[in-house]
């Protein structure tokens, strides 16, 4: 099955990164529509009716999001986009960017003209500087345009856009640690309420959206957000860029329309065409790191044996027990050859590193993991190591100001619960558990 | 914690030329009169794109720039880890060490590059060169193994072509990737 494409369907028009090429494949008419025959509650309906999930990882309906808006009289609302991307194994917003600026560009206009936003921000991370450059030379040419600016096609709508550029720290995607960057702090992430809808960007009512979100608002508006909801399964609606990596015979960013099953994704000639090297398929950690991972045998069945499916429901299908997230679509593939402890003390050691630091049970919880992770990996952990990860786990879950500490949680959850031999393995065979991995664990019998 | 846990060093007074100024000024503008403080990340960018790292005086001279204390740059400067707070080489290499790209070997890269210059993570070659770091995901998973110098992405290393882009970098071939 070879997916329609809304986001890269012009990805291969040669000069499409520049104002022209991207108007002539009809860029930046949806806005003109838009500001000419929409009114910017019209806008927020379409959005709604699309049934759009927020494609920044929490999958939060975005007209929904959109309507809790605050609007008090003669204060200033805000949108701003999340480009820090920085979720290990996602990749897709830096490639939509940097090979179709536009659509982000449009996307933002036409979105804050929705909310009311005369200006709207892009928090691009700061490893990305190449790609602000090329957004701002994208902003540049709308400016001269005249898409950006005042009077915006003769609507009377003004709006300013600014790129920014963030330095290093995963945790300013989280929407509130990325306000406090944004205004030139630390990224410690906000105590919620008040959310971000009420008092976000200097304290005023600010969306905050992914690139990839604001994105699809561009298709939706133009072909209409029942058009959108059309495609994909439920409420699993449109399409949705994945971006895949791993042991892949062919890792990049894919668009898909969601429903396309597990299976053709990982194996498929229009897509990731199998395993690197000709290895088994070990593991999967379908939706960014912070998503539980899979063992092969619930990769492409759910545990029910019916055909997994990439979308926000199928992918959970089993709850935590035995299904994982569609997430930010970060897909990582593991092959027979890796081992999981180490990966997942890998991971660990990325959320001890990038914790804020600014609650104990996370800041002192994830560290802690990391040393018994790293004992176990090197072959000096002892069984009840095991169980006092599972204990630390607890004490952190849902003891934080915001989800990263969850976040670094879960996946060590995961992998214990599936892969509990494994970590035994370790324990039991010490020199061995230095020099190989433990190799692929058995698939239960389903009654 | 990402935050550098070194001590700040002290350092000579800088000078910012005009040039930087305006860059500076230009950061500033982008920002609604009173939420200047908003454009201190690209301004400390700008700096150590200028200057190879930031220092004391340079965050003062910031600080000053925005009219805040000195100390509401500090506490930004260390706690983003794209900033250097003491000296680094001239092509400082942040090759990447998370989960994906281990998958795809970048334990071994890192490995191969420090033998190869003869120094460990952290360290800086005797002719000041290059500096080996690693560094958390740098969002460009599938391309791994992968290191970012001076703006730019590295991408598919292999021990071969890590090599070869050394020498590029020796021999000044390579053009700064942004700023
Ligand atoms: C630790 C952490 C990191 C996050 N990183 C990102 C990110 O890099 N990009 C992103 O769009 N959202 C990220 N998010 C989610 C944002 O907080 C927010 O939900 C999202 O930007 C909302 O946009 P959406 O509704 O369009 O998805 C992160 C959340 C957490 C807790
Ligand atoms: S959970 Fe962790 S990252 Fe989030 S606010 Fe607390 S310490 Fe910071
Ligand atoms: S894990 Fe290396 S770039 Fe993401």
């Amino acid at each position: 099955m070879k997916s329609r494409k809304l986001l890269l369907e012009h990805l291969d028009v040669p000069g499409i990164q520049g104002i022209e090429a991207y108007v002539k494949q009809g860029g930046y008419s949806t806005l003109e529509k838009a500001l000419k025959k929409m009114s910017p509650d019209e806008v927020v309906e379409e959005v709604k009716k699309s049934g759009l999930r927020g494609r920044g990882g929490a999958g939060f309906p975005t007209g929904l999001k959109w309507s809790f808006l605050a609007k008090p009289e003669g204060i200033p609302r805000y949108l701003v986009c999340n480009a820090d991307e920085s979720e290990p194994g996602t990749f897709k917003d830096r490639y939509l960017m940097e090979k179709i600026p536009h659509l982000l560009v449009e996307g933002m206009i036409l979105s804050s003209y929705a909310l009311g936003a005369n200006t709207s921000y892009i928090y691009i991370r700061g490893e990305f500087m190449y790609v602000l450059e090329i957004l701002q030379k994208a902003i540049q040419e709308a400016y001269a345009k005249g898409y950006l600016g005042k009077n915006i096609f003769g609507s009377g709508f003004d709006h300013d856009l600014v790129v920014t550029p963030g330095g290093g720290a995963y945790i300013c995607g989280e929407e509130t640690a990325l306000l406090e960057s944004l205004e030139g702090k630390r990224g410690n992430p906000r105590i919620k309420p008040p959310f971000p809808a009420v008092k976000g960007l200097w304290a005023s009512p600010t969306v905050v959206n992914n690139v990839e979100s604001i994105a699809a608002v561009v298709p939706i508006v133009r072909d209409g957000g029942e058009a959108y909801a059309s495609i994909g399964i439920g409420k699993s609606t449109g399409t949705k860029l994945i971006s895949a990596c791993g042991n892949l015979a062919r890792p990049g960013v894919y668009e898909i329309e969601l429903g396309l099953s597990v299976e053709e994704f990982i194996y498929g000639d229009d897509y990731c065409r199998g395993i690197a090297n000709g290895k088994k398929l070990k593991a999967c950690v379908p939706g960014g790191s912070s998503v539980p991972i899979l063992p092969h045998f619930l990769v492409t069945k759910t545990a029910a044996g019916e055909n997994r499916l990439m979308t926000y429901e199928s992918l959970a299908d089993g709850g935590f027990q035995s299904g994982s997230m569609l997430g930010s679509g970060g897909f990582i593939v593991f092959d027979e050859d890796q081992c999981i402890v180490r990966n997942t003390w890998n991971f660990t050691r990325f959320y001890a590193h990038e914790s804020c630091g600014q609650c104990s049970p996370c800041r002192e919880g994830t560290g802690w993991m990391e040393k018994v992770l790293h004992r176990l990996e090197s072959g000096k952990g002892q069984m009840h190591d095991i169980d006092l990860l599972a204990d630390i786990n607890k004490k952190i879950e849902g003891n934080t100001i915001c989800p990263l500490g969850d976040a670094a949680a879960w996946p060590v959850a995961a992998a214990i619960r599936h892969f509990r031999e494994e970590f035994e393995w370790h324990v039991t065979h010490p020199e061995e558990a230095q020099k190989r991995n433990y190799g692929l664990i058995q698939q239960p019998v389903v009654a | 914690m990402s935050h550098s846990t070194k001590p700040i060093i002290a350092a000579e007074p800088v000078e910012f030329s005009a040039e930087l100024l305006a860059k500076m000024e230009e950061a500033k503008n982008l920002f609604p009169d009173g939420k200047e403080k908003s454009a201190l990340l690209k301004m400390l960018h700008l700096a150590q794109a200028e200057f190879g790292w930031v220092s004391v005086p340079t965050m003062d001279k910031i600080a000053d720039l925005l009219s805040i204390q000195p100390v509401e740059v500090y506490e930004v400067a260390t706690f983003y880890t794209m900033f250097h707070l003491e000296p680094v080489g001239k092509y400082v290499f942040e090759v990447c060490r998370t989960g994906p790209c281990m998958l795809v070997g970048s334990d071994q890269l890192i490995e191969h590059i420090g033998k190869k210059l003869n120094i460990g993570v952290g360290e800086t070659t005797a002719d000041g060169l290059f500096t080996l770091k690693t560094a958390e995901c740098l969002g460009g998973c599938g391309y791994g193994p992968l290191l970012q110098c001076r703006h730019r992405f590295h991408e598919h290393l292999t021990a071969e072509k890590v090599d070869e882009l050394m020498e590029q970098y020796r021999r000044g071939e390579i053009e700064s990737g942004a700023l």
